[in-house]
C-alpha cells in the first residue's frame, strides 16, 4: 500500500519536474516546481519527517518560489523563450545522462551501506520528528547553527546591496 | 484482532470520512452565512437594513447570490495567460479549504467503544489512551498560508490588465510581510506549550479562563490576530482590493463562479484564522458547562464578529503606512517578545 | 502514523472536486456572448494603452528576499522554542546569540532605508 503510494507521488514528481523544463512559459515552470515541492514534501511525510515536510512547504514553496516568480515578473521574459543553443542542449543531456547512468550503476550494486542512526520509526514517532532534530540542532550542531545566523546576516545585506542603487 | 489499514483500524477511516465531510459542508455554510453576515452587521452598524428582499430578513440571500454568480458569463480577457487565468482561482480556493484539518474543535466522542477525536487529522491509540495528532499542526497552517499567495499573484499576473498586476503585486508583499509577522509572533506561544500539536496546545489551556494564552501572552495574540488579518487582506489591510483605487484590484478580470472562488477563500481564511486565534490562545474548545464544540463555534463566531466590527469602524490603510507596520512595527515587536518570554521563563523557574 | 496524514489529501481531492466542478458547472450554464471589448483588460471604459507587464519596483523583489531571510530564522525558531524549557539557560544564551545576530542585520535593513515606501 504504501509502496504504491510512493509510486504514483514520485511519478507525480518526476512529471512536474519534467514539465518545469519543458514548460514554453515560465510561470508554469515556476508552478511546476511548486508541485514538485509538494510531492516531495509528501514522500518527507511517508519517511516520517513532518517537520521537514513542513518546511520545504513554507521556505521552498512558500517563500523562495515567491521570489522567483517575482523575478519572472520583474524580468518581464517573453512568453516565446529564446530559442537555446544546441551546444547547451548537447552538454545538459550528457550530464543527464551520466547522472542518471551513476545513479542506476549505484542502485545496480546492491545494498546501500553506511552508518545508520541509532533509532527506529516507531521512536521517531514517538519522541517527535521535531524534538529530535531541534536536540541535535542546538546540542551537537550548535556551531553550524550560530554560523548559520552569520551566513543569514551575509545574506540580508547582500541583498540590499542589490537592490538598492544608492548606498 | 481487527483489522489494521496503515495501523489503524477501519472505524478509524469511517469516522475521518464522516468528520472530513462534515467539516468541509460546515465551513462552506459558515462561508455562505458569513457573506450576509458581514453585510447585515455592516448595514445595521451603518443604520441602513442590508438585504431584505429575499427571503425573511434577507434569508436566503447567499442561495441568491450563488445561483445569480453561476448564471454569469465566464469572461477569459484576449490577452490573458490562459493557463494560469484558469488555474489562480482553484489555487487560491485549495489552501483556504484544507487548512482547517488540524484544528480541533470539540472534545473527544466515544462511539460503540471506540475513541473519536474532534480534529480531523488525528486519531486515538488504544494501546497508549492517547490522541496523537500531526505533530507539526501549526506549522502546517502557516504553511498552507504561505501557498494562498500564489492564488493572487498568479491572479494578478495572467489577467494582463495594470489594475490585477498592482493589485496582485501588492497583495504579495503584504501577504509574505504580515506571514512572518505571525509566524514570528506565535514562537511564543510554542515556548509555553513545547509543543507544535494543536491538540496538545488546547489541552494546555484547559481548566479556567486564566489559563488561556491569551492572558499569558497577550502582545503575541493581538499581534498574531491583526497580522492574520492584514495577510487574508481584510479591512483595514484590504489594500490589495481597494475597490475605490484599484477596482478589485487582483480580480479585475475574474467573472462568474471563478471570481465566487476567490471570495469563498478569503472567507473560508477568514474563518481559519478565527479558528487558530481561538485554537492558540482563547482556549480552543474548552468551556463550562456547555459541550466542547459548542464552545468552539461560539468562540470562532465571535472572533468573525469582531472581524466584520473592525471592517465596519476603521478606515483602510495608506500601503506605505501597512509596510511600515509590518516590518518595523511588529517584526521587532514579537523578536522582542520571544526573548522576553525566554528571560522571564528562565528566571521564573 | 500516516493513516493521520490520509485526512488532508482526502480534502485536497474535495476541495479540488469542489472547486473544478462549480467552475465548469458555470461556465457550462452562463451566457456567452464574447466581443472584442468585452475581452479587452479593463482600463476604466478607455482603449488600454500599452502593455501590463511592465518592469515594477524592485522594491517587492527586496520585500520577497527579506521574507525568505527571515523565514528561515523563524524556522529556526520553532524547533528551539519547542525544546526550550529542555535546554535551559544554555539554549536561551545561544538563540540569544542567534537573534542579536539577525538583529543587527535588520538594523541594518533598516538604516539602509530598505524597509521605506515613498
Amino acid at each position: 500500500m504504501e509502496s504504491i503510494f510512493f509510486l504514483i507521488v514520485a511519478a507525480v514528481a518526476v512529471l512536474s519536474s519534467i514539465l518545469v523544463v519543458t514548460c514554453k512559459n515560465p510561470i508554469n515552470s515556476a508552478l511546476s516546481l511548486v508541485m514538485t515541492f509538494f510531492c516531495l514534501a509528501t514522500l518527507y511525510v511517508t519517511l516520517d519527517a513532518p517537520f521537514m515536510a513542513v518546511t520545504q512547504v513554507m521556505v521552498y514553496a512558500g517563500a523562495i518560489m515567491v521570489l522567483i516568480v517575482f523575478v519572472i515578473m520583474l524580468l518581464n521574459i517573453r512568453v516565446e523563450a529564446v530559442k537555446r543553443g544546441s551546444h547547451a542542449v548537447f552538454a545538459g543531456g550528457a550530464i543527464g545522462l551520466f547522472l542518471l547512468f551513476q545513479t542506476v550503476w549505484f542502485l545496480g550494486r546492491g545494498t546501500l551501506s553506511g552508518a545508520t542512526g541509532t533509532m527506529d520509526r516507531a521512536q521517531v514517532v514517538k519522541v517527535g520528528h521535531i524534538e529530535l532534530i531541534g536536540k541535535a540542532l542546538f546540542t551537537d550542531f550548535l556551531l553550524p547553527f550560530e554560523i548559520t545566523s552569520i551566513l543569514l546576516l551575509a545574506a540580508i545585506v547582500g541583498a540590499v546591496i542589490l537592490a538598492k542603487r544608492k548606498i | 484482532m481487527e483489522t489494521l489499514i496503515l495501523g489503524l483500524p477501519v472505524a478509524y477511516y469511517i469516522a475521518m470520512v464522516a468528520k472530513v465531510l462534515v467539516a468541509f459542508v460546515f465551513v462552506l455554510l459558515t462561508v455562505a452565512y458569513a457573506t450576509y453576515a458581514e453585510r447585515k452587521i455592516i448595514g445595521h452598524m451603518q443604520v441602513r437594513l442590508g438585504p431584505m428582499r429575499t427571503g425573511w430578513h434577507g434569508l436566503l440571500q447567499p442561495i441568491a447570490d450563488g445561483v445569480k454568480l453561476f448564471f454569469k458569463e465566464e469572461i477569459i480577457p484576449s490577452e490573458a495567460s490562459k493557463f494560469a487565468f484558469l488555474v489562480a482561482p482553484l489555487v487560491a480556493l485549495i489552501p483556504a479549504f484544507i487548512s482547517f484539518a488540524v484544528i480541533p474543535f470539540g472534545a473527544p466522542v466515544s462511539i460503540g467503544g471506540y475513541t473519536v477525536p474532534m480534529q480531523i487529522a488525528a486519531y486515538y491509540d488504544q494501546a497508549g489512551q492517547q490522541i496523537f495528532d500531526i505533530n507539526v499542526g501549526v506549522l502546517y497552517i502557516l504553511a498552507m498560508a504561505g501557498l494562498g499567495v500564489y492564488g493572487i499573484v498568479l491572479a494578478g499576473w495572467s489577467s494582463n490588465s495594470k489594475y490585477s498586476l498592482l493589485g496582485g503585486l501588492r497583495s504579495a508583499a503584504q501577504m509574505v510581510s504580515y506571514e512572518l509577522a505571525a509566524g514570528l509572533a506565535i514562537v511564543s506561544v510554542f515556548m509555553l506549550s513545547e509543543s507544535l500539536s494543536l491538540h496538545k496546545i488546547v489541552a494546555d489551556q484547559a481548566g479556567g479562563i486564566w489559563n488561556w494564552y491569551a492572558f499569558k501572552q497577550p502582545l503575541a495574540c493581538v499581534i498574531f490576530f491583526i497580522c492574520s488579518i492584514a495577510e487574508i487582506n481584510r479591512t483595514p489591510f484590504d489594500l490589495p482590493e481597494a475597490e475605490t483605487e484599484l477596482v478589485s484590484g487582483f480580480c479585475t478580470e475574474y467573472s462568474s463562479m471563478k471570481y465566487a472562488m476567490f471570495f469563498m477563500a478569503e472567507y473560508a481564511n477568514m474563518v481559519t484564522v478565527c479558528a487558530v486565534t481561538t485554537t492558540l490562545f482563547l482556549g480552543g474548545w474548552h468551556g463550562p458547562f456547555l459541550p466542547g464544540w459548542m464552545w468552539f463555534i461560539a468562540k470562532v463566531y465571535a472572533l468573525i464578529f469582531l472581524c466584520m466590527w473592525i471592517r465596519a469602524t476603521y478606515p483602510r490603510y495608506r500601503y506605505d503606512q501597512l509596510m511600515r507596520l509590518g516590518w518595523k512595527v511588529f517584526l521587532p515587536l514579537t523578536l522582542l517578545n520571544v526573548v522576553a518570554t525566554g528571560i522571564v521563563a528562565t528566571l521564573v523557574k | 502514523m500516516l493513516g493521520a496524514y490520509l485526512p488532508i489529501l482526502v480534502l485536497v481531492v474535495i476541495a479540488c472536486l469542489f472547486g473544478l466542478g462549480s467552475v465548469v458547472f458555470s461556465s457550462l450554464i452562463g451566457q456567452k456572448k464574447p466581443s472584442k471589448v468585452k475581452l479587452q483588460p479593463y482600463e476604466c471604459g478607455c482603449e488600454p494603452v500599452g502593455t501590463a507587464r511592465e518592469r515594477f519596483s524592485i522594491k517587492f523583489y527586496l520585500i520577497a528576499m527579506l521574507f525568505i531571510l527571515f523565514d528561515i530564522e523563524a524556522v529556526f525558531l520553532y524547533p528551539w522554542a519547542v525544546l526550550f524549557k529542555r535546554l535551559g539557560t544554555f539554549g536561551l544564551i545561544e538563540m540569544g546569540v542567534f537573534i542579536v545576530i539577525l538583529f543587527v542585520g535588520y538594523v541594518y535593513v533598516w538604516k539602509k532605508g530598505a524597509l521605506e515606501w515613498e
